[in-house]
């Protein structure tokens, strides 16, 4: 299990990163600007990917509920627009004072089982979470919220075209993927990856795993909390759908495609689901018959996902 | 691992390989609904109808040549958002028809008109649109949501009937739902029950319907969840009472309710066997070229495309945009529904009739008119709506 | 109010036997050979579309249902030597993508073969009266039907896995594979029998509840997360839990949406114990899973420290 390894090295992630900084330009010139709308997706979930990736690759916790940390951060946002405040500082905070909270419950709770049962503990805490929007018809309901506008940045309305959105969903993941690097890399995250990788022997050099995990818990929803606010901005739209199990097992997807417990499979992951899906579906109706083929082709030829294959492709040894 | 991003810059790269048409030239109108995942048979049978419409004008939308872009909305809303500016930013859309479900209508109205292209819908009428938030650039082609169930209300109304069990999911359509039909009901409501949606047994709600014995049952139900309650109705012995619904007995659901859906009235604005010009030859076409029998969001869909017919015909090109809205409010078109006209809200003013399910001769089903229930019927929101 | 009360316990235990058909399969895969299949639904699904296809072209119940059972059968063998068997050994992860690929795969493809119009199949004659039942309340003689068809699953099952020479290989094939094949006990054959027999269960399942409920290509999506529910609850790989799980939620999903108001409004105003009981009653079975697992964190009846 050593293998996540190789993609520590940081020339693939600097790699991904300029070719992201590079899209809306190459867009441009290709005449397409509409790819920095699709690209602005990939970013946005690539956030969130992210963050499951933290809890799921390093610390063997699956969560298939995680899709209700991005409802609630897109929430955040429709909640505080109908105030009035536009404010992308105040809508992240706001995101965060409610998903914190949120997840340090469910946390503790779930974090008394391990794998299916873990699973299944934040599947049924995520379903609350839907069922809950759903019923609440204060704020739409299942109908949603359409917002007008997108948030203002320092007062500047630096969202409001789609490269401007664009470039600051790039920095915020930038930053989530930068903040992580580092998390994994000190001795919490070394804790951690030993916790998943043997607990008992955690326990017997004296960690107990249970705050470790409970942390990185917190860390990853309040990251993929701030994933919904880009999310909100993106769509201009606020909907419970965004919080459904089939969204969850879509961010576990990405992240397992492109390669578990290392932060540039998620990223990778996340670009890639997303582009196999625009351009799948201009192919056909049943798209979904090539996408699922295509998963199973790589769960049995390329085990590690796409960061396998690249492992394989670039010799295989490290 | 540089080749992984070569990868995922190769997929970039298949994606915008998409060519960009040059502008202008041929009328473009998309259609937006949802085709993939569980609920897709709505939105098929919605883009079916819009592709039989341009066969029928020769594949000339208003004399104009035309280009109908098909795409899946996935159900999803911020998808659905996504696909809209694509249509309209990139694609050059000029009108858009869609979507089925109101959900969606939400995420998908601001892309669209905010680029200056009309929205279409062929089923969502959802009452944000209808009040304080109309939008000049948006037309509800089908009906507002509340009308379906004070159909079946005013029936009720007038067959005497003094109590009604009222069934609904608990979501906000289910919710406006059942709203809709007590402002209309003069009798009193012996209780209701909200399931929660995607419920798959209703043994529970039918044995409560069973014990209070109500003089009738008001449910809206729609998709799988129809055909579950409508197959279990009769099983549990309830024939005696009757169930009068919306979106639950239609041509989308009646293939697989088949004998048990039989007798059972629904309020509709239209039926494949309304007698007014041209409907029996749009069935015929319809089940001729798609091997079954047409649904309202077939028709509606339908009744689009003629729309825009009528005004492009009218003013000529797609430039002019506010001719043409004015175009596209007179609905100077041949509806399958008869009587057509918008409100000032752009939400239509036509009658709506009580409808049953019957068999026809050939085996298959559809819902049929029994009788009108409003002549010339308008939503209640107009009044909040400042477009004139 | 009490006979209703009584009543809508039958309810609820006849919902939570239909759910039991389900996840009886399930937990057999996954608690005999650790998979997480989420391909089960889909399984399901198909088993309910060859039943609608059979029973139409041949015009009787028990033919189709004849003929769909090892059309379901061959399907599952014909997934385990193509997919599943490269799964075994590799991390739950790696099945939860491929399984999940597999629902993508075969939804669509079902889709592709029927439609996405909802198909019906027809009451077999003999089973569609239905029996008066306290006042004006009767109770379909199918639904009779599938809460044997339910029981007799569980005891077949108990009986298969307590009590017969396959049963024991597979206890012990379970908690020690190696122990297992040193003995001469072809393991890879025993679990491709596991395997299609629990895909076979799950087609049986959709076969039997097709006449009661729609045949659409959603079905099997619906009754894949409550199976899940259902297994956990249980404590995963136990048939004994799987049942007690079953039958729990059923009735408190029931008894609690139907009830759940009326007893809210003996605390609170009316139209707040409404709103309250709408927003409630569809968290109801994972309010009852989140308590199960945080009081017992392995399930009901499973082992703990297992997986």
């Amino acid at each position: 299990m050593s293998a996540p390894r190789l993609l520590t090295r940081p020339v693939a992630a600097l790699a991904l990163f300029a070719a992201l900084a590079a899209l809306p330009p190459v867009a441009l010139a290709l005449g397409d600007p509409f790819l920095v709308v699709v690209g602005g997706r990939m970013l946005v979930f690539a956030i969130a990917a992210l963050s499951l990736d933290l809890i799921l690759g390093y610390g063997a916790m699956v969560s298939f509920g995680h899709a209700a940390w991005l409802g609630l951060g897109a929430y955040a946002v429709g909640v505080l627009m109908r105030w009035g405040i536009d404010d992308l500082a105040l809508q992240v905070l706001a995101a965060l004072a409610v998903a914190l909270p949120v997840a340090a419950l469910t946390g503790a709770i779930s974090l008394r089982t391990r794998g299916i049962y873990f699973i299944m503990i934040t599947l049924a805490f995520g379903q609350m979470a839907y069922f809950f929007f759903v019923s609440l018809s204060a704020l739409g309901g299942d109908d949603g919220m359409a917002l007008t506008h997108r948030s203002t940045l320092a007062g500047l309305r630096l969202m409001e075209t789609d490269e401007g959105l664009y470039y600051v969903t790039l920095a915020a993941l930038a930053l989530a993927f930068a903040g992580l690097w580092a998390l994994v890399r000190s001795r919490f995250g070394r804790v951690l990856v030993g916790t998943r990788e043997n607990a008992l022997r955690m326990q017997a050099v004296g960690f107990r795993p249970f705050p470790f995990q409970l942390t990185a818990y917190l860390i990853s929803a309040g990251i993929c909390a701030v994933a919904g606010v880009f999310l909100a901005n993106q769509a201009l739209y606020v909907s419970p759908a965004y919080m459904s199990w089939q969204r969850s097992g879509e961010l576990i997807v990405m992240v397992i495609l492109g390669g578990i417990g290392n932060l540039t499979g998620a990223v990778a992951g996340a670009v890639v689901t997303i582009a196999l899906e625009e351009g799948l579906a201009r192919w056909s109706d049943h798209w979904r018959l090539g996408f699922g083929l295509l998963l199973v082709l790589v769960v049995l030829y390329s085990p590690g996902g796409l960061t396998g294959l690249a492992r394989r492709l670039t010799g295989g040894r490290e | 691992m540089l080749r992984a991003s070569a990868l995922a810059g190769l997929l970039l790269a298949t994606v915008s390989a998409t060519p960009l048409l040059a502008q202008s030239e041929p009328v473009k109108i998309g259609v937006l609904v949802t085709l993939s995942g569980p609920p897709a048979v709505l939105g098929e049978h919605a883009r079916d109808g819009v592709l039989l419409a341009e066969k029928v004008l020769g594949g000339k939308v208003g004399g104009l040549d035309a280009e109908v872009i098909v795409v899946d909305a996935e159900g999803k809303p911020d998808v659905a958002a996504q696909k809209a500016r694509e249509l309209v930013e990139s694609q050059g859309a000029d009108f858009v028809i869609g979507p089925i479900f109101s959900n969606v209508m939400g995420a998908i109205a601001g892309p669209v008109t905010g680029a200056g292209a009309f929205l279409l819908s062929p089923n969502a009428g959802p009452s944000t649109f209808a009040g304080a938030n109309c939008n000049e650039n948006v037309f509800v082609v089908s009906y507002q949501n509340d009308q379906m169930p004070k159909v079946l209300a005013e029936y009720m109304n007038t067959q005497g009937i003094g109590d009604a069990f009222l069934l609904a999911p608990n979501y906000q359509a289910g919710q406006d739902s059942l709203n809709g039909f007590k402002q209309q009901f003069k009798g009193s409501i012996g209780g209701e029950l909200y399931v929660p949606l995607g419920q798959l047994d209703f043994s529970a709600e039918l044995a409560q319907v069973a014990a209070m014995q109500p003089s009738a049952v008001y449910a809206f139900m729609p998709g799988g969840m129809g055909v579950n309650l409508v197959k279990q109705w009769a099983q549990a012995g309830l024939s005696n009472i009757p169930l009068m619904s919306a979106f639950t007995v239609d041509e989308t659901t009646l293939p697989a309710e088949q004998d048990a859906a039989l007798g059972m009235l629904s309020g509709s604005n239209w039926a494949p066997d309304l007698d007014v010009p041209g409907n029996a030859e749009f069935v015929a076409a319809y089940r001729a070229d798609y091997g079954r029998v047409p649904s309202i969001y077939a028709m509606a869909a339908y009744d689009s495309v003629m729309l825009i017919d009528s005004a492009l015909k009218a003013v000529g090109s797609t430039e002019d945009k506010a001719a043409l809205r004015a175009a596209l409010k007179a609905a100077d078109f041949t509806s399958l529904r008869g009587n057509f006209a918008f409100s000032s809200n752009q939400f239509p003013v036509q009658d709506f009739y009580l409808t049953k399910a019957v068999k026809r001769d050939d085996g298959s089903y559809q819902t049929s008119v029994v009788e009108k229930v409003f002549t010339d019927y308008a939503d209640a929101y107009v009044g909040q709506c400042p477009l004139k | 109010m009490t006979g209703l009360f009584l009543l809508q316990l039958l309810n609820g235990a006849q919902f939570g036997i239909l759910l039991f058909l389900v996840a009886a399969g399930l937990t057999l895969v996954f608690g005999i050979m650790d998979f997480i299949n989420l391909a089960h639904g889909v399984l399901y699904m198909v088993g309910a579309y060859l039943m609608a296809m059979f029973t139409a072209q041949t015009g009787s119940f028990w033919l189709g249902l004849g003929l769909a059972l090892p059309a379901v059968l061959v399907l599952g063998l014909v997934l385990e030597v193509t997919v599943f068997r490269r799964l075994y050994d590799r991390p739950h992860l790696d099945q939860v993508l491929a399984t999940f690929g597999l629902v993508l795969m075969l939804s669509e493809g079902v889709r592709i073969l029927w439609g996405s119009a909802p198909l019906s199949v027809p009451m077999p004659a003999a089973l569609s009266a239905s029996i008066p039942l306290l006042g004006p309340m009767r109770y379909p003689v199918y639904r009779l039907a599938v809460i044997g068809a339910g029981i007799a699953v569980a005891l077949g099952l108990w009986w298969l896995i307590t009590r017969t020479r396959a049963g024991m290989l597979l206890r012990a094939g379970a908690s020690n594979r190696a122990m297992v094949s040193a003995l001469g006990v072809d393991i890879g054959r025993l679990f491709r029998l596991v395997f299609a027999f629990g895909a076979m269960l799950a087609g049986f399942a959709g076969a039997l509840v097709a006449p009661i409920l729609s045949v659409d290509p959603g079905m099997g999506d619906n009754i894949l997360i409550l199976t899940f529910v259902v297994i956990v609850i249980g404590g995963a790989g136990s048939i004994k839990g799987a049942f007690v799980a079953a039958l729990m939620v059923g009735i408190i999903d029931t008894v609690g949406r139907i009830f759940g108001p009326i007893w809210l409004r003996a605390v609170m105003d009316p139209q707040a114990a409404a709103q309250a009981g709408r927003v409630l009653a569809p968290m109801l079975v994972y309010i009852l899973m989140a308590a199960v697992l945080a009081w017992r964190p392995a399930g009901l009846f499973g082992r703990a420290g297992a997986r």
